[in-house]
């Protein structure tokens, strides 16, 4: 079944000194339970890709639909997870994990026991009265995806979520993050500009080119093994050739 | 995550008396200074080195006020105490409400920039005799003082505070959906108050420098008139006293602010 349907989207930036064209005529879909990511050159309109998806941005032109249905805004059945975990500092880690319901205005007695349940089932549990600057950066991370989830979204859209992480911690999270979606049976679009994580954590793989951004090539990602966990995906010996394949399309001059 | 064990080595014992000492020794030089210099000034005063009719003397400081009651300074404390306490809150409050004002409506702040730039550089006292015509020479008028110095501070620090905050976390709530008005409640006010408490402590220093040169102008108490009133009859011990107090008033009042910062933010982050 299709989630997200992305059909012909351009987007012009107007500005004091002209017009930018950032992305032009892009089309692809994801379906349920899938995890897609976006990679491309720097400054190709990956992020500003991930916004029109998300509403917060209007696109120029084409259409976003969800389940079926015309995006206009921004809609309670998209989570979006940002490259820092903008825990707010004054609250506690319960507090802040129902942000999310707290906005929307949906703190009913259900949407908190499924936080709670959240927090439970992934560890959180005996922080919640604690404050972010007393947990881990990788535990911040995971109370962010908790505050995500909490909204019960049907899609994830994550805008180079794990970047600002050291690289030990990344690897570790990104496990942590797959693991939990993949439970959740939630569909995940990533933006990334780093090719090894997405090799590890996608299903398929959207290339964009460089500015004006366009669909270069959407590559499927399999690999022959029992459990796929993207640590386990980094040492399998598929992956170099994806790399390749992929670096080869990015087409990065210095 | 630094729990002390229970046996403490030396090298921490060691560390732990070095700090302590350090400390100590600070505290002794602040004291010792203050303590140096009275000294010098009385004892310069007994010898005739210095004119105390001029300089006064910290013995007939002392002995000017030694009772408190009976000439009643008290009285001249509260005074002073509660103009400057009215004009801080009025400031604060007021000061913060258009600093939102300014926020919320991106096309005001743009007109009035350049309205707030010229208000700010602008002596307030200047405004003082316009001020005594306006609303009467007695304590609205010094009220007034003290709030034309501290209002335009806080609008523009508690401005720039709300402009400074944290994009992404404003993003954030975005992604949830969340509406101007929830964006301010949820994110940029409490995400400010720091930015509050350091307008706070700054305020309530320019609202004494308000109160103090209002009092200079129209008073018949306060600290301010005192120090005019003893200046005019050339009572320096009366003058240095009141400076004295003045000063304690002041430190007082901004341990205040402090206190009632660290009882607000006790929860925040540590």
């Amino acid at each position: 079944m299709e989630v997200l349907k992305v059909s012909g989207i351009g987007e012009k930036y107007q500005s004091q000194n002209g017009e930018v064209t950032a992305l032009s005529n892009i089309n692809f879909s994801v379906e349920q339970g899938e995890f897609m990511s976006i990679v491309g050159p720097s400054g190709c309109g990956k992020s500003t890709l991930l916004s029109i998806i998300a509403g917060l941005l209007k696109p120029t032109e084409g259409t976003i639909t969800l389940n079926g249905k015309l995006v206009s805004g921004v809609s309670p059945q998209v989570g979006y997870m940002l490259q820092r975990d903008n825990l707010l500092e004054w609250r506690t880690i319960l507090k802040n994990i129902l942000f999310g319901l707290e906005i929307q205005k949906k703190l009913t007695p259900e949407n908190i026991a499924y936080a709670e349940h959240l927090l439970k089932t992934y560890g959180l549990y005996e922080f919640k009265d604690k404050y972010p600057s007393q947990l881990s950066g990788g535990m911040r991370q995971r109370a962010a995806l908790i505050r995500t989830l909490a909204t019960n979204p049907d899609m994830l859209l994550l805008d180079e979520a794990f970047s600002a992480l050291d690289f030990q911690t990344r690897l570790a999270v990104t496990d942590d993050v797959y693991t939990i979606l993949k439970k959740e049976n939630k569909t995940a679009l990533m933006v990334t500009h780093d090719i090894p994580e997405s090799i590890s954590m996608s299903d398929r793989i959207l290339v964009l080119t460089r500015r004006p951004g366009t669909v270069r090539n959407i590559h499927t990602i399999t690999f022959d093994m029992e459990q796929r966990t993207p640590l386990a995906c980094r040492s399998h010996i598929q992956f170099n050739t994806y790399f390749n394949t992929i670096w080869n399309e990015l087409d990065v001059h210095v | 995550m630094y729990n002390e064990p229970q046996t403490i080595s030396k090298e921490r014992q060691l560390y732990l008396k070095r700090q302590k000492r350090g400390k100590q020794k600070v505290l002794f030089w602040q004291i010792a200074i203050l303590v140096l210099f009275l000294a010098v000034w009385e004892i310069a005063g007994q010898l005739g080195w210095i004119d105390t009719f001029i300089l006064s003397q910290p013995s007939r400081i002392l002995h000017t006020y030694a009772n408190l009651t009976q000439n009643g300074i008290l009285e001249h404390i509260g005074v002073t105490v509660y103009e400057t306490l009215v004009g801080f809150v009025l400031g604060a409050a007021l000061g913060t409400l258009l600093a939102i004002v300014l926020w919320w409506s991106g096309f005001i702040s743009k007109v009035s920039e350049p309205y707030l730039v010229v208000l700010n550089s602008l002596p307030k006292i200047a405004l003082g005799p316009v001020i005594i015509i306006w609303v009467g020479a007695g304590t609205s008028a010094i009220i007034v003082m003290a709030l034309a110095i501290s209002l335009i501070v806080t609008v523009l620090e508690m401005l720039n505070g709300f402009r400074s905050t944290n994009r992404e976390h404003i993003k954030m709530a975005r992604t949830f959906g969340a509406s101007k008005h929830q964006i301010f409640t949820k994110i940029v006010f409490p995400g400010n108050i720091k930015t509050l408490f350091n307008s706070l402590k700054i305020n309530i220093g320019l609202s004494l420098v308000g109160v103090i040169a209002g009092e200079f102008l129209v008073s018949k108490a306060g600290l301010g008139y005192l120090i005019v009133y003893g200046g005019q009859v050339f009572k320096l011990d009366l003058v240095m006293g009141s400076v004295i107090i003045l000063s304690v008033v002041a430190a007082l009042m901004y341990e205040a602010v402090v206190l009632l910062e660290k009882a607000v933010t006790r929860h925040y982050g540590r």
